[in-house]
């Protein structure tokens, strides 16, 4: 039998998974449930009540908060056990992630301290390092940032001029350099900064404390949202760094922070699911109440096809990112058992999945764009007002798609890694490639007429993978070392690969699903799959279509549309009342409740 | 100190409601199922006396093995132990009979239950377990201290409170106020939760005394139209065409 489990990153575009093989968010057990709930719980308790402090920087309050969080041991799911967190499973990690999400600007600072501000001392610290830092982290006594842009350094973050240069007696570093942006800055008591070493070339990494002498605050930027998110920038003027907390090896700084991003991306990928649904259910809520012509103004269709469709976007998404979870905790489990001890099993599993972790960052931030944008709109004149929910995650959905690496950075990423994957041979993307070149110029029909639900479906996400082929192929011949100047192509190739991945997902999930409860239950599920693979298919062809005619000319221009169109037609589906029956159960409900 | 807390398995708050076989039986479906919130409180405040001195808490439900993960829930809160009834919980009487049958021997100090379970309401679960144990009951329970072994206890009355004082063992039913807010399960709880003993018991046979014979749901809510402060003419127009108040 054919081979299908996925195991590495990019994969999917030459391979087909088959249901089974993929982890669906309703396989949670009991225990992942209750700490999804105790996340939950402590929004309510702790959060949801205090936003407008939180966004008003009330002194002290996001601190505290983080102290709150430490104390239920939310800080330290996925710190081991050893080093007094709960060990949990990146599955896991990632769930409770989702359910912070929801908390607007306490999420960015909960997110800036159990990801970026743990992880590098975690995954690349030494024992004493470890020992010294991490339980305290975990617990919420120490708060934790990580200091990588610079006012020149962005998105070309190994271009910082931050400097460390060794002191005559060989003990310290002494730390010069100017960081922007740095979230939990105002309170953070150590610091991971990144700076180069003399004239290195690449930058080395760095634990610093806060209150050493030389370290000082820019006051609190004014921002457009996330308010209450405390974000600075930070000055390190001579700054004595002993010589024992340099994290990791000299020049080994830029890996560090580009690895620790990895998990960031995915991490905010699963983070816009929890603020979707909250704003999926603020919106319902309100277009629930709100009545305008003597009507709910949930009984129109125009608002109907919002809600349907916000719940599309967040179900898609949800679907990908936690298949993709599973995928790095079984990589993170096999790199334990193969482990030569220099690297860190978590690193090398997420960096497997970096072109996944990439584009579940793109597609979430864009979905859950589209969902606040939709609620303000469904709020209407109310939408625009300060004291409704959909103002605030409106404003602070729209940083998701600047930080952990712009969207444009990470369409780049999402198309390079793919291709530097299979380059590196893990995977055969040119010798699939090719196979699909040869049949592109005698077309074979992609269904035969006799396919069940789920073949039919499955051939088409087939054929998409076929025009994702054909196209990078082309490029690449056409191209060849051009193609990194040619960076809307790249875009283009990256959207198709972000809406196919994302599609397969969904189908794979509704699949098991429907092994696993029966038709009856999941006919809405059914819906959102028949909404969503249609409106893909013409995405993509829209994309394969504008990077060929970027390209191509002739006769080969000519075959390759051909092909493009050919492999993105797909049956018609009445968009209309499959969304009027999606938004319906919401609207009935009351709440997102697939 | 020994404690028992009663813990009902009901349908979140916000859960959908329908009936199934002829409008006689709730519908399960797609519901979330939560510990009763007084019995949250009340277990609340006995961990907390626990805490403050010495003991165990149990928590019992009468209920099906999907009652199950509540109960996790209460021992993630932080309870040390768990029984289960094995049987539907019925009506008040049947679901009383079984707690006193499981407590008759085991000298609790105190046995919690919730004012009422929000699903049923039914309010009378813990009287008729004092009454079975021929212990004092104690309603309405706002506030509670222990010295010793007494119970000092804070009872909520109409518009006001009464302090009482009870010797051990009773039968207190919590409600708001018991204390402040509910327990967030902690991680390290979460993670004990599953070592702890969930004993599941049989039960004892006893015939219902009550029968349910319909459920009806409340008419909907008519929507609330809101007009602006300074518009009171269609205030004082609805108020007298539509809605034929005035
Ligand atoms: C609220 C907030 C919190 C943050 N928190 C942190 C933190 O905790 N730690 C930290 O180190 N940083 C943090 N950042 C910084 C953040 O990661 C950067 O802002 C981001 O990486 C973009 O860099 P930049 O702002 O310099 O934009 P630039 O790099 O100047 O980008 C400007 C535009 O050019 C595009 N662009 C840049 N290069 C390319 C290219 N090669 N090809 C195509 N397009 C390109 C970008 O996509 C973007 O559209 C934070 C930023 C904000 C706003």
């Amino acid at each position: 039998m054919e081979d299908t489990k996925i195991t590495t990153g990019g994969e999917f575009l030459i391979k087909k998974t088959e249901a089974k093989d993929i982890f669906i968010p309703e396989e949670f057990d009991e225990e992942q449930r209750m700490i999804y709930q105790t996340c939950k719980d402590f929004l309510d308790k702790e959060i949801h009540p205090n936003l407008d402090r939180i966004d008003d920087q009330e002194p002290g309050l996001m601190r505290d908060l983080i102290s709150k969080a430490g104390e239920l041991g939310l800080l330290g799911i996925s710190v081991p056990e050893e080093l007094d967190g709960f060990g949990q499973s990146f599955l896991t990690t990632m769930l409770a992630n989702e359910a912070i999400g929801a908390s607007y600007s306490f999420a960015v600072a909960f997110m800036a301290q159990t990801g970026i501000g743990t992880l590098p001392i975690l995954y690349y610290g030494n024992e004493e390092q470890k020992q010294k830092y991490i339980p305290k982290m975990a617990t919420g006594e120490l708060a934790a940032a990580y200091c990588l842009t610079e006012p020149n350094a962005g998105s070309d973050a190994n271009s910082g001029t931050s400097k460390a240069v060794l002191s005559e007696d060989g003990k310290h570093y002494i730390l010069n350099g100017q960081k922007m942006w740095i979230t939990n800055g105002g309170f953070a008591d150590v610091l991971t900064v990144f700076a180069k070493i003399d004239n290195d070339r690449i930058l080395s990494a760095f634990i610093v404390e806060n209150n050493w002498e030389g370290v000082s605050l820019n006051p609190e930027e004014k921002k457009m949202g996330i308010k209450g998110s405390s974000t600075r920038q930070i000055f390190f003027n001579n700054v004595k760094v002993p010589v024992e907390n340099l994290l990791g090896a000299r020049g080994e700084g830029f890996r560090i922070a580009l690895n620790i991003l990895h998990i960031g991306r995915i991490k905010l990928g699963v983070n816009v699911v929890g603020a979707s649904k909250i704003a999926i259910n603020h919106s319902v809520n309100y277009a629930n109440e709100r009545k305008q012509f003597g009507k709910q103004i949930s009984s129109f269709g125009a608002i109907k096809h919002k809600i349907a469709q916000q719940a599309i976007l967040t179900y898609a998404s949800e679907s990908a990112v936690y298949r993709a979870s599973k995928n790095i905790d079984d990589a993170i489990i096999e790199a334990k058992k193969n482990s030569d001890g220099k690297t860190n099993a978590n690193i090398e599993g997420s960096a497997k999945y970096q072109t996944e972790c990439a584009l579940l960052k793109v597609f979430g931030s864009e979905a859950l764009d589209y969902v606040v944008d939709e609620s303000a709109q469904i709020f209407g004149g109310m939408g625009f007002s300060a004291e409704m929910p959909a103002d605030r995650a409106y404003r602070d959905s729209r940083i998701n798609r600047i930080f952990e690496g712009t969207n444009e950075i990470n369409r780049l990423i999402i198309v390079d890694s793919a291709i530097k994957t299979a380059q590196k041979g893990e995977y055969d993307l040119f010798g699939k490639a090719k196979e699909v070149m040869a049949e592109i110029n005698n077309l074979s029909p992609v269904l035969n007429g006799n396919e069940s639900y789920y073949e039919e479906k499955q051939k088409y996400i087939a054929a998409f993978k076929k025009a994702i082929l054909v196209t990078i192929q082309s490029m690449m011949d056409v191209l060849k070392r051009k193609l990194s100047f040619e960076q809307e192509i790249m875009m283009n190739v990256s959207d198709m690969i972000i809406q196919l991945y994302v599609a397969e997902s969904l189908a794979l999930r509704v699949e098991k699903l429907n092994d696993m409860k029966g038709d009856e239950a999941i006919s809405i599920k059914k819906d959102i799959l028949d909404v969503f693979i249609y409106d893909v298919a013409s995405e993509i062809r829209k994309f394969g279509l504008d990077a060929i005619n970027s390209f191509a000319e002739g006769e080969n221009l000519k075959t390759l549309t051909n092909a493009i169109e050919h492999f993105t037609k797909v049956g018609g589906v009445n968009t209309k009342d499959a969304r009027r029956r999606i938004a319906d159960t919401i609207i009935e409900e009351n709440k997102y409740n697939l | 100190m020994k404690i028992l807390v009663c813990i009902s398995n009901v349908p979140d708050t916000t859960a959908k409601i329908s009936f199934v076989e002829d409008n006689k039986v709730y519908n399960k479906n797609n519901v979330q199922f939560i510990i009763s919130p007084y019995e949250e409180l009340a277990l609340t405040r006995a961990l907390e006396l626990k805490e403050a001195a010495s003991g165990t808490i149990t928590v019992l439900t009468v209920g099906l093995q999907d009652a199950e993960p509540t109960m996790r829930k209460a021992l993630a809160m932080g309870a040390d132990d768990a029984i289960r009834v094995n049987t539907e919980a019925k009506d008040a009487m049947f679901v009383a009979k079984q707690i006193a049958e499981v407590a008759k021997n085991k000298n609790y100090d105190i046995i919690f239950t919730g004012k009422e379970s929000i699903d049923y309401n039914g309010s009378q679960v813990g009287e008729m377990v004092a009454e079975l144990l021929d212990i004092p009951s104690i309603t309405s329970v706002s506030g509670i201290d222990v010295e010793g072994t007494t119970g000092k206890i804070q009872r909520e009355i109409d518009g006001g409170y009464e302090q009482i004082e009870c010797e051990f063992p009773f039968v207190g039913s919590g409600q708001k106020g018991i204390a402040p807010e509910p327990r967030i399960p902690a991680m390290r709880g979460i993670m004990m939760a599953r070592k702890k003993p969930l004993n599941i018991v049989e039960p004892v046979e006893f015939t219902d005394l009550t029968q349910v014979i319909t459920h009806t749901l409340p008419e909907a809510k008519s929507a609330c139209t809101m007009i602006e402060p300074d518009n009171v003419g269609e205030l004082v127009r609805l108020l007298h065409e539509e809605a034929k108040a005035i």
